[in-house]
Formats: C-alpha cells, structure tokens, sequence
C-alpha cells in the first residue's frame, strides 16, 4: 500500500472507532447506572427518552452548559493539562487493541486495529503509565487538601499495580513469542486461551487492571466518604466531564486487553470447521469481540456492586505482597510448561 | 517499517486534540462568572484551613523508588519471554536458568526491602 493509502484507511478506522468509542463510553455510563439499579433494587434513569436511553445526550449537554469554575489557589496551567492527558490517553491506547482478523475489501487486505505495530504492547504500558500524570497533575494543581491526597493515593496505587501488571503480561508474551497484539490473539487458537493455560497470570492482570483502572474495590483515589470527588473535587463542567469519560474509556481498553491477551481476543473455537464465506467468518469474529468485550465489561459493574472498598494498608499489600510474587510465579510456571510441552 | 508508525502518529494526534477541544469546549458554552466564593477551595463548606503546599511523607517517595526498581525489571523480562521459545530450542534448559536465576536475585531484593519495613503502610 502506498503512503497516502495508509493514511486515508487509518483516518476511516479512526473516525469510525472514535465515534464508536464515544459511544460506547457515553452508553457504558447508562449501562452501569441501569445495572447497578438492578443489583439495588432501584429503578435507575428511566425518563429520558425511551426507558432513559437519551439520558448520556442529557448529561453530556448539562455538563457542556456549566460554567467551568478554576480555584484560585490552583497551578492554573497544570489544572488545565491535566484533564487533556487524561483523555489523549484514554483516547490513543485503543489504536492497537485488534477488534477481528483481517477483512478483504476488493483488493485491499484491511487488518482491523487502527496501528498494526509489533511494539503495541509495549504502546499500552507507555501510555497507561502517562496517566498517572494527569491525576497526579491534577490531584497537586488543584490546590485543595481532598484533591492532594487523592492524587497521592492514586498515584501510589497505580504504580505499585503496574508492576504486577507488567509481568503478568510476560506470562503472555512467553506464548506469543511477539509483543504483537494480533500475533498474541492468533497464539491462543481453539481453547488455547491464556484465561485457562496460565489462570494465575489470568487473576493478577485482572486485579491490577481493576486497580489501573481506579475500580471498586480499588477506587481509593476517589473515595467519597472520605475524599469528597479525590482528585477531581476541583474539577467542573467539561473538565469534570474529561476525567469522568476518560475513567470510562480505561475501563473499556482495560476490558479490550483482557480480551486480547486472555480470552482469545475475536476468536471463536473451532470456527474454521464450519466453512462460512470469509466475509461471514470475519463478522462473527467481530461481534464475538464485542461479546466478549460486553461480558467482561458486565464483570467490572458487578464487582462494583457486590465488594466493599479496601482499605489503603490493604490495598497496598495486596498489590506488594500477594500480586507480585505471584505475577512472578507465573512467569516460571509458563516458563515450565512451554519447556515440557516443547 | 517506518509506515507501520503513521497510523500511531494520526492517532496520538487526533487524541490530542480532541482532548483539547473537549476541555476547552466549556470555556466556549458555559457561562463565565467567578467570584471569590465560588473559586475559593472547597472543604465542606467550612473556611479553607492551612495550605496545601506541605511536605509529604518519605513513605510514598519509598514507594516510587521500589517501583522504578522493579518496573525496569518487567523490561528485561520482555526481551527474553519473547525469544524464549526459539532460544529454548536452540540451547535447551540453560536459557530458563540463566533467568531463573535472575528472577532469584530479584526476589532476594524484594525479600530485602520487605525485611527492613520497606512494605508497612500504618
């Protein structure tokens, strides 16, 4: 493909997926709100529209329509940055999850994942680390004791998880044989899942993804009790509304990675038996992405229905003692297996 | 090579500055009338007590060290899970040792800095 090719299919994914992804950002908030409704017993947002469905057009022309209030005792710069990095993090770190396998246009061959790089793990880790930044910007710019010690917290949780994180995804890696996202989907064909070969790794991701993600019952950083907002107290209007979508297209990539790296991203076992046209295959193969992706989304809300918030000590240990020697017994675990089974 | 990248530049572009419009997008619609009650800080409602610009306690700048520590680890790691399986096919078991035991070095550091109170939270 030429030069000027590549741009114009990388502009169509991008407008595509960003829409998509606004989207889905903006019903995933619906959706917690009707589920965790449905876990309580409530009834949830019901009057906008249709049993609520207009209710994210409500919230987001509301939060559009507020004045946007800047604490005179904040680092004004930095207050403003900090909702910036926010969401260029949230917004650039879904490039290289892959959603199907390649789809063949006319002569084109298309893969769908916005940047096809064989660095795109290592694209993940860079940018989720830059997120710390923005709350740790945010928590110290504000210039209020709430916002201080929710971005110190959060900044101390985030980085500890990291760690496990990162060797979790080692285990994977050893499989793969390619930071690759795509080569990491295509090593766990059939029931070759990373979920069941290396189910350790499997919960250690999961857990630090939850805490990446700030989720209950890692959501320390925002505590309301305690905290008021963390390190959003001082935010408003559509800043406050930067934090708020960037915290809920985490959790969508954070879902996104499980998907790829655990659940056999698009895959469905034993699809090639059945000898559909590659047009149907491929659709299939997408919307069992999607499935998967909503499942594990489905996973995040009910777990933050049904556990209590750790306390800080807690959650430091859990995240020093218990997930890191862990993610390192798995890497050895893998390690071991490959060497027996090769 | 270098054309696997423009997709990764188009986005981190349009990521910025979408994020920019949307945090500037307030300025543009949302009525603009501060007074010094409403920028004053917030804490419940009460008269902001003291400053916030205090030291912070040591514990957290420890936590920082001992991740930059154990991160760069994850990096070396990375290089030789990928190569693992060819590598074990070419020189048998000694590729696991060697990094057997590096992982036993690691860990007699982290059992260090667990010994001397480096994981105590209170």
């Amino acid at each position: 493909m030429t030069i000027l090719e590549i741009v114009a299919f990388t502009l169509i994914k991008i407008v595509i997926i960003l829409s998509l992804m606004l989207f889905t950002v903006s019903y995933l908030v619906y959706f917690e709100r009707r589920v965790s409704a449905w876990i309580q017993n409530r009834l949830g947002p019901n009057r906008v529209g249709w049993q609520g469905i207009l209710q994210p057009f409500a919230d987001v022309f509301k939060l559009l329509l507020k004045e946007d209030i800047v604490p005179e005792k904040a680092n004004k710069k930095l207050h403003a940055i900090a909702p910036i990095i926010a969401l260029f993090v949230a917004f650039s770190t879904y490039a290289v999850i892959p959603f199907g396998p390649e789809l063949q246009i006319f002569n084109y061959k298309i893969p769908l994942v916005v940047a096809d790089v064989n660095i795109g793990i290592l694209f993940v880790l860079a940018l989720t680390s830059l997120g710390v930044y923005a709350i740790t910007f945010a928590g110290w710019s504000s210039g209020s004791k709430y916002s201080l010690l929710g971005g110190i917290r959060s900044s101390a949780q985030m980085i500890s998880y990291e760690i496990s994180m990162g060797f979790s995804i080692g285990g994977v890696l050893l499989f793969a044989e390619s930071l690759r996202p795509i080569a990491i989907v295509e090593s766990q064909s059939g029931w070759m899942w990373n979920a069941i070969v290396q189910p350790i790794g499997f919960i250690t991701f999961l857990v630090s993804a939850f805490a990446e993600t700030n989720r209950l019952p890692f959501d320390l950083p925002e505590a309301e009790p305690e905290l008021v907002g963390g390190f959003h107290t001082e935010y408003s209007s559509m800043k406050f509304a930067a934090f708020f979508l960037a915290e809920y297209a985490n959790m969508i990539i954070a879902a996104g990675l499980i998907v790829t790296l655990y659940l056999g991203g698009w895959q469905i076992p034993y699809i090639d038996k059945l000898g559909l046209p590659s047009l149907v295959e491929t659709l299939l193969q997408v919307g069992a992405f999607v499935f998967k992706l909503i499942a594990v989304l489905f996973f995040f809300l009910w777990i933050r229905w049904s556990l209590p918030r750790f306390r800080y000590d807690q959650l430091m240990n859990i995240g020093w003692k218990v997930m890191f020697p862990l993610s390192l017994l798995n890497i050895i675990w893998v390690a071991i297996l490959i060497m027996i089974f090769n | 090579m270098i054309e696997e990248y423009i997709p990764v530049f188009i986005v981190l572009l349009i990521a910025v500055g979408f994020a920019g419009a949307v945090v500037f997008s307030s300025k543009l619609f949302g009525p603009q009338r501060p007074n010094s009650e409403k920028t004053s800080t917030y804490e419940s409602g009460m008269k902001p007590v003291g400053t916030v610009r205090e030291r912070i306690s040591i514990k957290y700048y420890l936590v920082a060290m001992f991740f930059i520590i154990f991160d760069l680890e994850v990096i070396f790691i990375y290089p030789w899970a990928v190569e693992f399986k060819r590598l074990f096919g070419e020189h048998g078991i000694s590729v696991f040792i060697s990094m057997f035991i590096f992982l036993v070095v690691l860990e007699l550091g982290y059992l260090y800095a667990y010994k001397k109170g480096g994981f105590k939270w209170d």
